[in-house]
């Protein structure tokens, strides 16, 4: 099967899962940007087919929110918050200045080996813990140098242990 | 039911209304103007839903938009903004349904100021200057400036661009930095072509128009029809601008540059130079062409009747195929194929239908292979001298006189295609009043004015003229004992889908011209003829279906199909602005054109009939004629 082909075969399970309406256009997206942390071009035409929704809409709705990204990211995407609290605790925070530092990335790039993207976000509701981050979906409080080097070898290690269990 | 409406007061002035009526169309009634820029009135509730509108033959209304979400104005632009008392603030008057009644103010001075805020923040975002604008003199957001007395950039202006200028190679050229995010594009690309080529991207102040994967124009699946620039408030859409090649082709003394008008581009060209819509300058603008520099002015009508005479012996074969033969490659309905933006639109979404188009070329390409042949044969000219402009209503005219199988002669059918903007354009460069000009005739050997021509520019016009001919050649008899001068009523009108149908009664000779095709017409003896019409893609969409899940239109032998709405002359090239009324306005100049014109039917032009004596002599869809005069589609995605 052909890369098309397996995403469509993926689209046609989440229909099962989510419904052939127009409706189930969000949840499907957010399982593939889930899946695959971005939402490619293929994927969005196997959605448009699917839902026979057109493909103008569905990469309309994949680019409004921030979650999603049409565009290739990490296996892992760093939200950092940039919302007042946490900007007030400083915009150059040595646990976030450290995060740069060890994935030698810049906002919005993806480290080499695909695993890691650095991105901003606005408030996660942790104002009272920061500095604070997402990573996926988990978010981690009160940063400091020596947790975020931390941090990022576990999901190095997680990495590598899924690859080893494939 | 004068109790149900409820009264409003605006500006001092009562109106009776019906719940849910926004305060913008109430004023509108009144008589009062508001300024809008996201709100057009070709995509208010009321438009969109006679423009799906349907003949009886259809059943219930069928609503395509039922879903969609873009029905309703975004009232994003701020601009309409009224006072309403009792409410504190000011309200978007397009977004404001009436439900109690209501006094309403339209100006004052808060909302003079705030509508001056408003068009100064826009332009704290819009980066290019009018005077090199297309849109200079037509632009919405320039006019508001100048009314609302913008005289300064209090909130700044981008000195960069903020965005590029789309690439070379688009017919539908974009400029986001004029682009002030009304979706009125986006909106009309889906509720009237269904093309849903643009979407809004983005969110925030990172919002932008944009296609699939932000792709240019021309490789997203865009119908190339123009209906979005001529809703663009402003110019961030334009055509690709061809009038420097032309003028360019026209100084040179070595190129005979000839010209074809088409019959949609007569009836509004007038509005560029201030006349009513439905003004008529047919022949002014020939001495106007000749002014200009053009060598030969022909007429597109004279194409028009030779497509009727190949499209109509295609059909008579097709149905003696399907009917007589059983043989099922004949597919059927038939549809008609001289509206690019349908042939385009067709080839992306309903390839599968591609066999039941016409081979037929348009009119515009017919005239181009019989300029570069036929008429340099019969003058003597080199064809490879000779440019083809040709005018047009239409900005898809563009992508179809560049498609590479354009040029069976050995030369491109068409050189450049003009939309009416920029020939009004060169009008002006030139010092052209067009109105004040003498009129004179088209030149031979094309020149016999035809009404069956002429209505090619309206929709429903092809189906008539082709009704009037294959039923004449058939039956043998006048057309007139049918219906009544001519005018086969049935077929006209603006509503989305058309059904109409003829009972042949007898049938007469097969005349000389067709005998190569059937040897008689007996079979077509008490058959009864049902034709469709659709005008404005999203249309087609409801026909495509009603095919598939056999409806009545399935049923139908032919069926006639035009991008835009109303028709060409409503066409993506025409000037701006338009709305149902000026549609309206052209239509009926055409129709009377038709009623003045002793020649109404494409077989009885006599150049048409020469031509077949001269040059096709072995008749419509003979083998020359398919070499010239046919052509063939492909499938895209
Ligand atoms: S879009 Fe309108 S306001 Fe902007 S530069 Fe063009 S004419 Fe001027
Ligand atoms: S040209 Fe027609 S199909 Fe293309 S974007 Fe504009 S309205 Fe849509
Ligand atoms: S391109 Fe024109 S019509 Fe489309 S959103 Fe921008 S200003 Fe409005
Ligand atoms: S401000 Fe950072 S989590 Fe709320
Ligand atoms: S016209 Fe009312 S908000 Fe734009």
């Amino acid at each position: 099967m052909d890369a098309q082909q397996t995403l469509r075969t993926e689209v046609e399970q989440l229909v099962r899962v989510h419904g052939r309406t127009r409706t189930a256009l969000m949840p499907i997206l957010q399982d593939l940007n889930r899946a695959h942390s971005y939402i490619s071009e293929d994927a969005m035409l196997a959605v448009s087919d699917a839902l026979n929704v057109p493909r103008a809409e569905v990469y309309g709705v994949a680019t409004f929110y921030s979650y999603f990204s049409v565009k290739p990211r990490g296996t892992y995407v760093i939200r950092i918050c940039r919302t007042i609290s946490c900007a007030k605790q400083g915009e150059y925070h040595p646990a976030i200045a450290a995060l740069f530092d060890e994935l030698e990335i810049g906002m919005g790039e993806t480290t080499s080996d695909g695993m890691f993207t650095i991105e901003q976000t606005n408030c996660i509701g942790m104002c009272d813990q920061g500095p604070a981050m997402m990573v996926n979906e988990i978010p981690h409080i009160k940063l400091t140098e020596a947790s975020v080097r931390s941090i990022l070898n576990e999901y190095r290690h997680a990495a590598l242990a899924a690859k080893k269990a494939q | 039911m004068d109790s149900e409406l409820i009264t409003v007061t605006i500006d001092g002035k009562e109106v009776k209304v019906i719940p849910g009526t926004t305060v913008l169309e109430a004023a509108r009634t009144a008589g009062i103007h508001i300024p809008t820029l996201c709100h057009h009135d070709d995509l208010c509730s009321e438009a969109l839903y006679q423009q799906t509108a349907s003949t009886p033959h259809q059943g219930e209304h069928s609503h395509q938009h039922e879903e969609s979400a873009m029905l309703s104005t975004p009232s994003s632009c701020r601009i309409c903004l009224v006072e309403v008392e009792g409410l504190p603030r000011l309200h978007a008057s397009c977004a404001l349904p009436i439900h109690n009644a209501m006094t309403v103010r339209t100006t004052s001075t808060a909302i003079r100021h705030a509508r001056r805020d408003i068009l100064e923040l826009m332009m704290s975002e819009h980066y290019g200057d009018c005077f090199a604008c297309a849109r200079n003199g037509t632009c919405e957001l320039q006019k508001l400036c100048a009314d609302y007395g913008v005289t300064s950039e209090r909130f700044g202006r981008p000195h960069e661009p903020l965005f590029e200028k789309s690439a070379p190679g688009n017919i539908i050229v974009r400029d986001q930095n004029k682009c002030i995010l009304c979706r009125r594009c986006v909106r009309m690309c889906a509720l009237y072509q269904g093309v849903y080529a643009l979407t809004t991207e983005g969110r925030g102040d990172h919002s932008r128009i944009a296609t699939f994967m932000g792709k240019e124009m021309k490789d997203a699946a865009c119908i190339n029809c123009g209906q979005c620039i001529n809703r663009c408030p402003t110019g961030a859409l334009t055509e690709r601008d061809d009038t420097e090649s032309v003028w360019h082709a026209i100084e040179d003394p070595d190129k005979m540059v000839v010209i074809q008008t088409a019959p949609a581009p007569r009836a509004a060209i007038g509005e560029m130079f201030g006349c009513e819509p439905g003004t008529p300058l047919t022949f002014q603008m020939n001495t106007a062409l000749r002014r200009v520099g053009f060598d030969k002015v022909f007429d597109t009508n004279f194409s028009a009747d030779l497509t009727i005479m190949e499209e109509g012996s295609e059909l008579i074969s097709r149905l003696y195929k399907a009917l007589v033969l059983k043989d099922n490659t004949a597919a059927l309905p038939q549809f008609t194929s001289c509206s690019p933006g349908w042939i385009k639109f067709i080839e992306h979404f309903y390839p599968q239908y591609l066999p039941n188009l016409s081979s037929a070329k348009s009119p515009q390409q017919m005239m181009g292979a019989v300029l570069k042949t036929y008429f340099a044969e019969k003058n003597g000219w080199d064809p490879s001298k000779i440019v083809s402009v040709s005018l047009m209503p239409c900005t898809a005219k563009k992508f179809e006189s560049a498609r590479p199988e354009m040029d069976a002669s050995g030369y491109r059918d068409v050189d450049y295609a003009l939309t009416t903007r920029e020939l009004g354009r060169m009008f002006k460069q030139a010092g052209i009043e067009l109105p004040k000009l003498d009129k004179s005739p088209f030149d031979d050997p094309f020149g016999t004015p035809t009404g069956s021509g002429v209505i090619f520019g309206a929709t429903g016009g092809v189906m008539e003229a082709a009704l009037r001919t294959v039923l004449e050649i058939v039956t043998g008899e006048k057309i007139e004992s049918l219906f009544d001068h001519a005018d086969i009523k049935p077929v006209r009108g603006f509503d989305g889908v058309r059904m109409a149908e003829v009972t042949i009664g007898k049938v007469g000779p097969v005349p000389e011209i067709l005998s190569h095709l059937v040897p008689d017409f007996e079979w077509l003896k008490g058959v009864t003829v049902r034709v469709g019409l659709a005008h404005g893609t999203v249309n087609a969409i409801r026909v495509m279906k009603d095919i598939e899940e056999g409806g009545p239109l399935s049923k139908c032998h032919f069926i006639e199909f035009m991008a835009c709405p109303g028709g060409c002359l409503g066409g993506g090239g025409q000037p701006i602005p338009t709305d149902r009324e000026i549609r309206a306005a052209r239509a009926k100049a055409i129709y009377s054109e038709d009623a003045t014109y002793v020649v109404r039917k494409s077989h009885e032009n006599e150049d048409v009939l020469r031509i077949y004596r001269e040059f096709f002599k072995e008749g419509p869809c003979s083998h020359k004629s398919h070499e010239l005069l046919h052509t063939h589609y492909k499938e895209r995605v």
